[in-house]
């Protein structure tokens, strides 16, 4: 079970990006980090990825705390993040260096059959389109096997149709070993077709400000009105998050305006 | 005519030219580099052979030629360019393991960057012959002078290569590594040098052309054999044809030299996205 108590972090130069974040994720659960840009959710993510630690509270991964990368947990970036000078096949095998090579070979394999690229291991990153390269990174970070594995917007930078098709996939791949999935993004779609519980982040510090259930039936309907019913509580609930900010500027605009 | 029909028409009466263009450009494409040397050689020795210049400091190509011949047969050429080649691959060699040395650990610490990068630059600016005299008095008037000129002038190119390439490693993809745990050595292994990797093999070249260049410095200002002795031989003797031919082992063997390494390193360089790659490609 991944554990966050009281997790703060406040930068060098005296920004606070995160103050008292505290939840949990159930092994298995798909968990989404929705809110606009700016309100740390991409701290959040790179806290419990060990990539940089929180300045307050603990992450805890079944009980042990997590202060550098962790080998059961893997993260996915917005940007594919390949490197250039592998070849496909070697960039999905990146974490394997340690094993045998034709356990390296078969996983690999399997890995990218699973992402629909297996003709593609023999190829160079440049020559993957935006969509192929993710799900080469998604593979990647697959292949070890993790526990828990991290999503930072990882599909917003593609059209809406391979968006779509994407998160089809990663489901798909969830369903294989079932790890716990922590997907951070500000598409409210991409959170309910995906997420089991959506957290709603407001900024300033940022802090988890709602906790919405989205426990539909899979696979999710797009179009279904309970799809609708969530979609509306969580853009509400995004709504609020982002009113007590307006209301401060209300009466001096109104002061001014006299 | 509809917008779709000129277009199409446009398309058919570019396509082919296009086609012959390429066509062309592929047979003339070198040939058109070589067409301006040839026709300045061709019309000189034609205009020496006419009677119109004595050609005795311009000698023709037919003369350089013959000297380049004999200065072959005799064996002279090959143990000038040996002694010369020596001398390089000495300077070189020197050279770029203390430029990639101190380069990688002034590219990856900032410490050791703020202790030494500045009296590098301080070094770097000093015009490197204004080293020959000290040199002579430290090294001695034989090979260790030039050697160490030699190594100075490659110093220079790798050190400022090796410590940029270093600097501009894509942060994104050393956070890859650290995600997946990587050592430090497991790090520099993986991540760091591959990724350096181009930008090296271009401060190995320029450092490789700076070496060809302070070797002449070097023999030109003392020796008994290498390429530049020849020069100052031909100088001195009154031998234009001599110098030329210098000159032109000079040409050959640098270009060789500098073509060894982009052969060496085009295997491990075949993954870069270059912009070259693709105007080759079409």
């Amino acid at each position: 079970m991944l554990v966050l108590e009281g997790v703060g972090k406040t930068y060098r130069n005296g920004v606070r990006a995160l103050d008292g974040v505290s939840f949990s994720v159930e092994p298995g659960e798909i968990l989404a980090i929705v809110g606009g840009s700016g309100c740390g959710k991409s701290t959040l993510l790179r806290a419990i990825a060990g990539l940089d630690p929180p300045s307050r509270g603990r992450v805890l991964l079944d009980g042990e705390q997590v202060t550098k990368p962790h080998e059961r947990i893997g993260i996915v970036f917005q940007e594919p993040r390949l490197l250039p000078w592998l070849k496909v096949a070697d960039n999905v095998g990146f974490g394997l260096e340690d094993r045998p090579r034709a356990e390296r070979r078969e996983r690999v394999t399997k890995a990218l059959t699973r992402v629909g690229l297996p003709d593609k291991a023999a190829v160079w990153p440049r020559e993957l389109s935006g969509g192929q390269a993710q799900r080469v990174a998604l593979a990647r970070a697959l292949v070890p096997r993790p526990e828990v594995l991290l999503l930072d917007e990882p599909f917003s930078a593609l059209d809406a149709f391979t968006r779509v098709d994407l998160q089809d996939h990663l489901l798909d791949l969830w369903a294989d070993a079932r790890p716990t999935l922590v997907l951070v993004t500000h598409d409210v779609d991409e959170a309910i077709v995906l997420a089991d519980r959506i957290l709603v982040m407001r900024p300033q510090p940022g802090h988890i400000s709602d906790e919405i259930a989205a426990d539909l039936p899979r696979p999710r309907d797009r179009q279904s009105a309970a799809f609708d019913a969530v979609k509306r509580r969580v853009l509400t609930a995004l709504d609020r998050s982002l009113t007590p900010v307006q209301r401060e500027q209300e009466p001096a605009g109104a002061a001014l305006w006299w | 005519m509809s917008l779709v029909q000129m277009s199409v028409s446009a398309e058919t009466a570019t396509s082919p030219q296009k086609r012959r263009r390429s066509w062309l450009s592929r047979l003339t494409g070198p040939a058109l580099g070589l067409l301006l040397p040839l026709v300045l050689a061709v019309g000189w020795e034609f205009i020496v052979r006419e009677g119109w210049a004595s050609g005795r400091l311009v000698p023709p190509p037919s003369v350089i030629y013959a000297t380049f011949a004999d200065l072959y047969a005799t064996g002279e050429l090959q143990r000038h360019v040996l002694i010369t080649t020596m001398r390089v691959a000495a300077g070189f060699g020197i050279g770029v393991a203390a430029g990639t040395i101190i380069g990688a650990l002034c590219g990856s610490f900032a410490l050791w960057r703020r202790l030494l990068d500045p009296t590098m630059q301080a070094l770097r600016a000093i015009p490197s012959i204004a080293w020959v005299p000290i040199f002579v008095l430290w090294f001695g008037i034989f090979e260790g002078s030039k050697i160490t000129l030699i190594a100075v002038g490659v110093f220079f190119p790798v050190y400022l290569g090796v410590m940029g390439a270093i600097m501009s490693v894509d942060r994104k993809l050393v956070e890859v590594g650290r995600a997946f745990r990587l050592s430090d050595l497991a790090m520099v292994r993986r991540i760091l040098l591959p990724a350096v990797l181009p930008s090296y093999v271009i401060a190995l070249r320029s450092g490789l052309g700076l070496g060809w260049m302070f070797v002449v410095a070097a023999e030109l200002l003392g020796a008994s054999q290498g390429l530049g002795y020849l020069l100052i031989d031909g100088q001195q003797l009154g031998k234009p044809a001599e110098i030329v031919s210098a000159i032109v082992a000079f040409a050959i063997i640098g270009k060789i030299t500098d073509w060894m390494i982009v052969v060496a390193s085009a295997p491990f360089l075949r993954w870069e996205d270059r912009f070259s790659a693709r105007t080759e490609a079409d």
